[in-house]
């Protein structure tokens, strides 16, 4: 076998990455209201307790609204930069683009108090819609890698094509170029859709009165009874991002494999 | 007449094209983002006058920020975490990343990246919070150890300290310090590799003299991809760090939510920025050192 000890390591590496994650469904399933070893007993009585409780109901709404409208606008956004930094070389691009795609490493809070204090400043009360622009702002960078590469590799006869045709600059975005990237829009618009509804922090300082899942996770923690029900919510959450994130992954490489460009590998 | 004709050709031009294409993310960036750290630059040196600024030009919060025993020690701590962690994840990562670029066959390079990065997406702070059930007085850790026999009464320095912070963050960060290191390690051309061994030198020494220094750009992205945000981290310190565990974040959080102190809060953010911003130019520095080789 190649890479012997190395391999050993990975798998004990990917472990210590998987750890919480199998703990969650062992916690969901327990018949004990504190979670610790040994496990007491199989029950299914947390998941049910969810479908009885209108705060989490009311939470789970307002998280989808957020999550939908900032994947969709994260990813128009992501797709007019995209575009712009594979096609055309223009002045400012390093600066506009490294502004851009700073929230990618800023850290969070940075983010959501200096949001809070204009949007305060400019008198806008605080709702989802301003958890919605604190979103778009740091699902656009990812939305902006992931079209990227597959904006990357398109190949720019085809649109010279179609204006030699006789098509519009819009209409060539519209038949030509939007067909050969959409495998990477809908993984963008997936990846944006998962990041903000596990967004918390920018949610906790800009949702005001309104609460989004995280915020209620948040707030469940401070109740040690509510807590296996929150275990139930987030083994739910996972499988649902396991596989939202495995069916973008499977866009993401179709797209590549579309525009004709090479697999480098991940989403970042 | 001139400056029309200019003007038309500047419009038709790429530059144009490009940069109006990229106008609505760039208004966006600059609305959102730009203006408000600007303000929040502002405020910090604005006073407070509890609840209502007062537009006055004060460096007080500033003092504040760097004189205040407390806040001192909780900066000091956040710089310590985050340079812990930082150092942690990208050890830990290196051999993983070159495990997947030199021993997985590339058919499956995608489907590994794809696990390492899968917890990553997944509910963080459900994530966080199991961290609080496996180190905890009754957690996996101490009722594992017990069971085995290896300690007689659970361990209390695993939980609501700095070390629980250091684990978590560590656990959270690490799919992102992994994905810079591998993507360098891909762009190594094999044949320099060979041409290491064959020139005598041992794998080792291949390793150190020809891989490590190919690879610097993705350590040097690894690292400021973790040191950076790991400073402002909330939700762990908040959830396991316990009160020996509070980072700078909980500082600014208080702040602005509960103290209603814009003007330090904002001192605080801008003061953490700065000091990541010249941890982080200082590490650049060594890097260009150390690539650049003893001789000099």
């Amino acid at each position: 076998m190649k890479g012997g000890w190395f391999r050993v390591y990975a798998f004990g590496y990917l472990i210590f990455l998987y750890a919480p994650i199998i703990l969650l469904p062992l916690f969901a399933f327990n018949d004990a209201t504190i979670i610790s070893f040994p496990l007491t007993g199989f029950t299914t009585r947390w998941f049910s307790a969810m479908f009885d409780n209108p705060p989490l109901h009311l939470a789970v709404k307002n998280s989808l609204l957020v999550a939908v409208t900032s994947s969709v606008v994260s990813t128009c956004l992501g797709i007019f930069a995209a575009r712009a930094t594979t096609r055309y070389n223009f002045p400012f691009k390093a600066g506009l683009m490294g502004l851009i795609m700073l929230p990618l490493v800023l850290p969070e809070i940075i983010v959501a108090v200096s949001l809070l204090v204009v949007l305060l400043g400019i008198g806008i009360n605080l709702s989802l819609l301003t958890v919605i622009f604190g979103h778009v702002l740091i699902c656009t960078p990812f939305a902006i890698a992931i079209l990227s590469s597959a904006f990357q590799g398109l190949d720019r006869s085809l649109e010279e094509a179609a204006y030699d045709l006789g098509e519009t600059a819009f209409s060539t975005f519209r038949l030509i170029i939007l067909p050969l990237v959409m495998p990477g829009v809908i993984s963008s618009l997936l990846i944006a859709f998962t990041i903000s509804l596990d967004e918390f922090i920018i949610a906790f300082f800009l949702a005001g009165t309104e609460t989004t899942l995280p915020i209620y996770i948040f707030s469940q923690f401070r109740f040690p009874k509510a807590v296996p029900v929150i275990m139930a919510l987030g083994t739910i959450l996972v499988c649902l991002s396991i596989i939202l994130l495995t069916i973008a992954e499977i866009f993401r490489r179709r797209g590549i494999a579309k525009a004709g460009g090479k697999d480098t590998g991940g989403f970042l | 007449m001139q400056n029309g004709t200019r003007w038309g050709r500047f419009r038709n031009s790429e530059a144009a094209s490009g940069l109006l294409l990229l106008s609505p993310t760039a208004i966006y960036a600059i609305l959102m983002l730009a203006a408000p750290l600007a303000t929040i630059t502002l405020y910090s040196v604005f006073k407070d006058g509890y609840l209502t600024i007062i537009r006055e030009f004060t460096f007080d919060n500033y003092i504040e920020a760097w004189t205040n025993v407390q806040i001192r020690s909780v900066m000091i701590r956040s710089l310590g975490v985050s340079l812990s962690v930082t150092a942690a994840t990208v050890l830990l990562a290196f051999p993983v990343a070159y495990f997947v670029s030199f021993h997985v066959p590339p058919a499956r390079k995608s489907m590994w990246l794809f696990l390492i990065t899968i917890p990553f997406w997944t509910s963080y702070l459900i994530r966080v919070f199991l961290w609080k059930v496996i180190l905890g007085y009754n957690g996996v850790v101490n009722s594992g150890l017990l069971g085995l026999g290896i300690i007689d009464e659970p361990l209390t320095f695993i939980l609501y300290n700095v070390n629980a912070v250091v684990i978590t963050l560590a656990h959270a960060y690490a799919p992102f310090a992994i994905l810079p290191i591998f993507v360098s390690l891909e762009k190594i051309d094999r044949s320099l590799l060979e041409a290491g061994l064959d020139l005598g030198e041992s794998k080792f020494r291949t390793f150190l003299r020809v891989t490590l220094p190919l690879t610097m750009p993705g350590v040097v992205a690894s690292v400021l991809i973790v040191f950076i945000p790991t400073v402002g981290d909330y939700v762990t310190p908040h959830l396991v760090g316990g009160p020996e565990g509070r980072m700078v974040a909980n500082l600014i959080q208080l702040q602005y939510l509960k103290l209603d102190n814009y003007p330090l809060g904002s001192a605080l953010a801008v003061s953490a920025m700065g000091v990541v911003t010249v941890v982080s130019l200082l590490f650049l520095y060594l890097n260009r050192r150390y690539l650049r080789g003893p001789q000099s």
